[in-house]
């Protein structure tokens, strides 16, 4: 399109990280007309991950995550608005502010936003907190340096294991409570979970899993304990609301498009699908939002809510709309890390669907360990725990769809084998 | 490490660093080329300063191109990297 014939406009929908790799490949791609991104936070494209870890710990201000960027000069950035509506027959996107913006290519990556407490007044109580903002982040760290009595954790995610670890390495007292029967049990299982558990148990994070939180009790406006199903109660002053993230879809209602709260669909080559299934040329969509069928996955569909599939899919989308032909459909092989405290777990591929997990490094007891799931006979995730140089060996295993139990495994101790457990998906 | 801070606009940040700890295997080559932005927790848990101060100009340098995976990323405006 940059040599088209007329100048086209560009759009990009989220100021994120998707949308900021998306933009700046367009315009390695040759693009050079006139490119806007319109974000509902007043700030340009932050880091998120470090929201969660030492923002929280005060040594890094919110506002130093700014990302790099090799954007100039010729972008317009219109910040603080909202996409509120997609029209595609005029081909306009319409913001919060009453601004009605023309578009010829769109880059939908408007990502998601923290799940919110189900009850609204409890979530409105001075001291409870959802974290996936700046200004979220900001917030909470402004709590815990106030040296709260306890704070409280609900839910057992990534993000909420990092929060209570991180809580720990303060000296602060923190409880997790977690319905699952182990922390990370819908994304790790619980065979693996367990372990990870007891690591954090082991630095002091009073778990309390199988158990849920029926409702939360303030004073004068102020939460001050929380009530859990089973009758106990915890005494609390600062509550973080960890129950995952929802995708910022509403705003596609009446677009035509094929969007619900799981996210936004797009074909294999990244446009996005309209309700008959028909790609629309001039939109593609990148990043937490974007629901594809990943060909590591025979098809399936999935929205990816990681760093590196912001990055990578962003750059696909960016030099998709910029009108570079894909060598292939998109599927980066997913890739994920978390920061626990001083622990480190990550992963490669999906453990969607695993029927079998084989630890194949290390000693899970010892807290550091390589899991590998399988699916049918074939390795499709591999999570390391403390052991990441180990990762990529593994990571090739489920990139190239290698027979499971993988063959050669547990170098470090070949006399035993490797252990083989149901993974245990909560 | 610095707290340096940006306008909320971003309009005119210092150095900015960001490292892929997707890749990040925690060599740790960065910490010993520039002590005040980079250390290692644990076993390999990376904690870095994501906006330098200016004065570490020439050690982010110096950690961005040691690093064996090519982790990290450096913009810095004075450069126009």
């Amino acid at each position: 399109m940059a040599s088209g014939p007329t100048v086209e406009r560009v759009i990009v929908a989220g100021a994120g990280l998707a949308a900021l790799r998306g933009a700046e490949a367009m315009r390695e791609a040759g693009f050079s007309g006139p490119l806007t991104i319109v974000g509902d936070e007043p700030y340009r494209p932050y880091d998120r991950p470090p929201l969660s870890k030492h923002v929280l710990t005060g040594e890094t201000p919110a506002d130093a995550t700014t990302l790099p960027s090799s954007l100039g000069a010729d972008v317009a950035w219109i910040l603080g608005s909202a996409a509120t509506r997609l029209d595609r027959a005029a081909r306009t996107l319409h913001l919060a502010d009453g601004r009605a913006l023309p578009y010829d290519r769109l880059l939908i990556a408007t990502g998601t936003r923290a799940r919110p407490w189900p009850n609204p007044h409890e979530g409105r109580l001075s001291g409870v907190f959802t974290l996936r903002g700046r200004d979220d982040a900001a917030a909470l760290r402004a709590a815990l340096a106030a040296r709260p009595r306890r704070v409280l954790v609900i839910g057992g995610g990534f993000i909420g294991c990092e929060v209570a670890s991180l809580c720990r390495q303060l000296g602060l007292r923190a409880t997790l409570v977690e319905s699952g029967p182990t922390l990370l049990s819908r994304v790790l299982g619980s065979a693996v979970g367990g372990f990870i558990g007891a690591i954090h148990e082991g630095r002091g994070v009073d778990l309390r899993c199988g158990s849920e939180v029926e409702w939360l009790e303030g004073e004068d406006g102020r939460l001050v304990r929380a009530h859990l199903t089973d009758g106990t109660r915890i005494e609390a002053d600062v509550a973080v609301i960890a129950l995952g993230a929802l995708r910022n879809t509403e705003w596609l209602d009446g677009s035509g498009l094929s969007a619900d709260p799981g996210g936004v669909d797009c074909d294999a080559v990244g446009y996005v699908l309209d309700r008959d299934g028909q790609p629309d040329l001039r939109i593609a969509a990148a990043g937490d939002v974007a629901r594809f069928p990943h060909p590591l996955y025979g098809g399936r569909r999935a929205a990816l809510e990681h760093w590196s599939h912001a990055v990578a899919q962003g750059i696909h989308a960016g030099r998709l709309l910029a009108g570079v032909k894909p060598e292939a459909p998109y599927g980066a092989l997913p890739t994920f890390w978390s920061t626990q405290g001083d622990v480190v777990v990550k992963s490669a591929g999906l453990t969607t669907g695993a029927d079998a997990v084989a630890f194949t490094q290390g000693e899970p007891g010892s807290g550091r360990f390589v899991a590998v799931y399988g699916r049918e006979g074939r390795c499709v995730a591999a999570v390391s725990v403390d052991s990441a140089r180990w990762l990529p060996a593994h990571a090739e295993l489920v990139a190239t769809a290698a027979p499971f139990p993988p063959h050669g495994a547990a170098a470090d101790r070949p006399a035993r084998g490797i252990t083989i457990l149901a993974p245990g998906f909560a | 490490m610095s707290t340096t801070a940006d306008a909320s606009s971003g309009s005119s940040p210092g150095l900015r660093v960001c490292v892929d700890l997707n890749l990040c295997q925690a060599y740790a080559q960065c910490c010993y080329a520039a002590p005040r932005s980079f250390r290692i927790e644990g076993h390999e848990a990376l904690i870095y300063d994501p906006a330098p101060a200016a004065r570490d100009r020439a050690d982010i340098e110096r950690a961005r191109v040691a690093c064996p995976v090519q982790a990290i990323r450096v913009e810095d405006p004075e450069r126009g990297a």
